[in-house]
């Protein structure tokens, strides 16, 4: 372990990378299929 | 497995398990991630560093699970024909991709305090960024191919021979000289503590349903949008449903 380093600014760099990638990629799917059946079922009902 | 072919039989099961998966995917990754922030204590050799490992060690996994899950879809549309097995591979591209990157930035952030440099060209590394841009080429192809209307038979091909980079990285600490550490979990064994190894293998579990939630709402968003895009096609054919709005 090299000396001199805040060990916990890396901890919480990379927590925020993996949750803030993560998060956005829950949102993104989810509010995409939304969207994909929500145009799907405006065009059954037409 | 032939019987989850009907996609309106799939998506029957996909409308009940998405939200499961995810909101469980949320909550157990959530508390594996605050266990390992919060609770595990620091490692003697990596201090506050090896908390890292909570979040790395997941993405990697997720990162070639989700190549794996490609090639299988691949091989099941090229042999059988199944007809959601392109949607599938499709639907795990993106969560496959965002994962290895997660793991690529994640690795180089741990990789400074503990090696001294935030990257090395060994084959652990290299493989895993030869991963990243394997994803970033399907993802383009299959976009190509949606919007070309070719068949898709080249994408799974692509997905097939890609999958030979899954092996390389699973075996290149040991094959080639590395900075990162050799295997600690192999079948059967593990070289972790159980201090570490429980919420590890919690947090891979909650992140493991988080994917499943995101292929499932994947597969769902394309399911909808080829049946939109049939229907309009169908309606165009018979010259039914036309409004003054498409005059």
């Amino acid at each position: 372990m090299r000396e001199g380093l805040d060990q916990w600014a890396f901890v919480v760099a990379a927590y925020l990378v993996a949750i803030g990638g993560t998060l956005a990629l829950v949102a993104w799917s989810w509010l995409a299929m939304r969207r994909a059946e929500r145009r799907r079922d405006r065009q059954g009902r037409r | 497995m032939h019987g989850y072919a009907n996609p309106a039989r799939f998506l029957k099961i996909a409308r009940w398990l998405t939200v499961p998966l995810l909101v469980g995917g949320l909550v157990i990754a959530g508390a594996a991630l605050a266990w390992g922030l919060l609770v595990v204590p620091a490692d003697r050799l990596m201090g506050d560093t090896v908390r890292i490992l909570f979040i790395h060690v997941p993405a990697a996994w997720l990162g070639m699970g989700g190549w794996t899950t490609i090639a299988i879809a691949s091989l099941m549309e090229l042999v059988w024909r199944h007809p959601l097995a392109a949607i599938a591979a499709r639907s795990a591209a993106a969560p496959g991709a965002v994962f290895a990157a997660i793991c690529l930035v994640t690795g180089s952030i741990w990789g400074r305090p503990t090696w001294g440099t935030w990257w090395v060209w060994d084959g652990r590394l290299t493989s895993m960024l030869v991963l990243l841009f394997l994803y970033l080429g399907y993802l383009a192809l299959a976009g190509a191919i949606s919007r070309d209307g070719a068949s898709s038979r080249i994408l799974a091909i692509y997905g097939l021979v890609g999958a030979i980079n899954v092996p390389i990285i699973n075996r290149s600490v040991v094959w080639w000289n590395s900075l990162h550490q050799p295997p600690s979990i192999t079948m059967g064994r593990s070289a972790i503590d159980a201090t570490f190894l429980v919420p590890l293998l919690v947090a891979t579990l909650g992140f493991s349903l988080l994917f499943g939630g995101v292929v499932l709402a994947r597969m769902r968003a394309l399911l909808a949008t080829m049946q939109a895009e049939a229907r309009l096609r169908r309606r165009a054919d018979t010259g039914a449903g036309f409004g003054p709005d498409f005059a």
